[in-house]
């Protein structure tokens, strides 16, 4: 693996607050990788100190072996970076703004144009080039400020909360064109957000940022087979009337040595297996003369996984609280939004 | 799939023509940044205004001291009588300013008004952040702002000092000085570096300040302070402290005097004044009081440019010093800032 990006023990603290804490993170050329956490987590820190914008207090942050702090310029060169609430000059027409920020990125004259048209196509927008940016609506802006980050023929394109304030077919239509970019172009792809559903639709890899801490990365799947092993699949079998307990056959379910824990529950029996066997046990029921009119496969998403690492994270932090806030928590009683 | 099209042209057209690049060699950023920020502000309403009201003010002055010329040329116990284009810029009469002292007034409401949202405003707009996500060198955005209002300002005041000369030849028939010429240029440079120190002072309130709004009130506010409140407080310190003028000397009055007069340079207009009126009136020779003494034995005669240049230098050079303190401590805090949206 080569690491386009690559932070090492990165730290910023404001004043007593820790942002980012001793992060080191690796990502690989053409990966799209997704910063997951919630708000105030210390992502657009993180963003701001790999652009150079912000001084880590620790570590350094590396791009494409170039350090971000020392040398922003020549990072800044190969990434593109769109801000959570881009911002564009409303007094001039969206071609106008895209056609600035490739002067500023040192395109030659005639080139600058037909790039900024292209851009203007490839995201979508050609029907409202000449139209000035104060009438674009957020949607608009946001493909606007892809066109923005693609000008410059980037390496890696960082995007901070893309999906922030756009309609559903608008993050649709949004993710695809990421995903495009990132498959078509070879780009590398840095997405932070605290939206789950989105990331998991394009992510190759998620690392989940939670108090300036990366809890866990890896893929998806990587990332719930490490959550929940003890469990791995879970499959619910409802049935037409409740079984006799124990299963008459539950020897020969045992037998196949993938099961690890089986529970009868009323109507439903719930097994807990190290691989997927769902299909496998509708057809067990149906031959021993089962009615079978429910099946639940449990899958974990990246909902589960964030859940649970939220939810680690805040009993933690509640722990803390009490021990050293003790007498404070006796006088205001305050209560953590969870 | 459209897009996907498009997609893949556009990774054609990365790999292709390379020399197409070499030939036309880019604007460096900078000057993109400086001819962006010019043509912002030629299509602002606020630049218009100004503009007009400058215009009209020149026009005003100028026409008011026509009037006046012959009567100011023909006053032969008046030493400038000789200087028509300098009687142009200074000549009036009671009814209107001219034109330098409607400049000490209107110079910093131009440099205030052209630099007041410089960059509050980008980052209220989010427009901040985009720019330093992209290849520039942070200081660039600071000076093209700075530089491209002063560009603007310097057409301004060039332009109209040129229509002034030319309408001047058109209307008199008299030839011009290469003193005159020199005076009156330094005049247009002087008060450039005037509207500059006013530009500098704003661009540094709106670094330092949030809200476009607060850094204009508080730009205006040391503008009146030091035009209007300045003097009244000087005024009040001197009387209050400063002995009875009656049981002093004539030299300790004058070294007081003295003192004053350095309290008062303190204000930029001060300054401005002082150097304007040496420079347009070529008999002053001493911004200070002058004793007996020194005045004997000396003829009442126009100084040379070079000498008039020599009395001001103290002026212009505090003038440059003021403009690049405020400049450097706005540079300060902008290349330390952390920029968030």
């Amino acid at each position: 693996m080569d690491p386009i990006i690559q932070l090492k023990g990165l730290t910023k603290c404001y004043g007593a607050l820790k942002a980012v804490d001793d992060l080191s993170l690796d990502i690989a050329k053409g990966e799209v990788f997704g910063l997951l956490g919630p708000n105030g987590a210390g992502k657009t820190t993180t963003i701001l100190m790999m652009l150079g914008l912000s001084e880590p207090t620790a570590g350094s942050a590396w791009v494409s072996g170039i350090n971000a702090t020392s040398r922003p310029i020549e990072v800044k060169r190969k990434v593109g970076y769109m801000p959570d609430s881009v911002g564009f000059y409303d007094s001039m027409t969206a071609f106008e703004n895209l056609l600035y920020l490739g002067r500023l990125n040192g395109l030659p004259e005639p080139e600058v144009r037909s790039r900024a048209a292209e851009m203007m196509e490839v995201v979508g927008l050609s029907a409202h080039m000449h139209q000035k940016t104060a009438t674009y609506s957020r949607g608009m802006k946001q493909r606007l400020g892809v066109a923005d980050v693609l000008i410059k023929k980037p390496e890696v394109i960082i995007l901070d909360e893309p999906t922030l304030g756009i309609d559903p077919s608008g993050v649709k239509e949004f993710l695809h064109l990421i995903k495009e970019l990132s498959v078509g172009q070879g780009l590398t792809v840095l997405l932070s957000s605290h939206h789950l559903h989105h990331v998991q639709q394009v992510c190759d890899r998620v690392g989940i940022f939670v108090k300036g801490k990366l809890l866990a990365e890896g893929s998806i799947n990587a990332l719930s087979g490490n959550l929940f092993n003890k469990d791995g699949y879970t499959t619910a079998i409802t049935l037409g009337n409740a079984p006799a307990q124990p299963l008459p056959f539950e020897e020969e379910l045992l037998a196949w040595g993938v099961i690890n824990k089986m529970e009868v529950a009323g109507d439903t029996i719930h097994f807990s297996s190290s691989s997927d066997i769902s299909a496998r046990l509708v057809k067990v029921f149906v031959e021993k003369g089962f009615e079978v009119i429910g099946v639940q496969r449990k899958e974990y998403g990246l909902e589960d996984i964030y859940q649970k690492y939220f939810e680690n994270n805040s009993t933690e932090a509640t722990a803390n609280e009490k021990s050293d806030g003790f007498i404070k928590k006796s006088f205001f009683k305050k209560r953590k939004p969870r | 799939m459209k897009s996907q099209m498009v997609l893949s042209k556009s990774l054609f057209s990365k790999s292709g023509n390379p020399g197409k690049a070499v030939q036309h060699k880019a604007k460096s950023a900078f000057w993109v940044m400086v001819s962006k920020e010019m043509a912002d502000h030629i299509h602002s309403w606020r630049f218009i205004v100004l503009f007009v009201l400058i215009v009209l003010t020149f026009f005003a002055s100028m026409y008011v001291s026509l009037g006046n010329l012959k009567q100011a040329v023909g006053n032969t116990s008046d030493p400038d009588h000789i200087f028509l284009y300098l009687k142009l810029l200074t000549a009036t009469e009671n009814s209107m300013p001219p034109f330098h002292v409607f400049v000490s007034f209107l110079g910093p409401l131009l440099g205030i008004s052209l630099g007041f949202d410089a960059v509050n405003s980008e980052k209220n707009n989010g427009t901040l952040i985009r720019l330093m996500a992209q290849p520039v060198y942070r200081d660039n955005l600071l000076l093209s702002k700075f530089v491209s209002t002063l560009i603007l300002v310097s057409v301004l005041f060039i332009s109209l000092v040129l229509l002034m000369t030319g309408g001047g030849l058109l209307i008199t028939g008299v030839r011009m000085e290469p003193q005159e010429l020199l005076r009156i240029m330094a005049f247009v440079g002087i008060s450039i570096l005037y509207v500059g120190f006013w530009l500098s002072l704003s661009i540094l309130l709106s670094i330092g300040l949030r809200q476009a709004a607060t850094s204009a009130l508080t730009a205006i506010g040391i503008w009146l302070f030091f035009t209007v409140f300045y003097q009244i407080l000087i005024n009040l310190v001197v009387r209050a402290v400063l002995p009875d003028p009656d049981f002093l000397s004539a030299e300790q009055i004058a070294a007081y005097n003295e003192l004053i007069l350095t309290l008062l340079r303190v204000s930029p207009s001060q300054l401005y004044t002082d150097a304007t009126t040496t420079l347009l009136m070529p008999s002053v020779r001493s911004l200070g009081p002058v004793t007996m003494e020194q005045m004997a034995g000396a003829i009442p005669a126009p100084l040379p440019f070079k000498e008039s240049l020599m009395i001001v230098w103290p002026q212009v050079s505090g003038l440059v010093a003021s403009t690049v303190v405020c400049f450097a401590l706005g540079y300060y805090i902008f290349m330390r800032r952390e920029i968030r949206s």
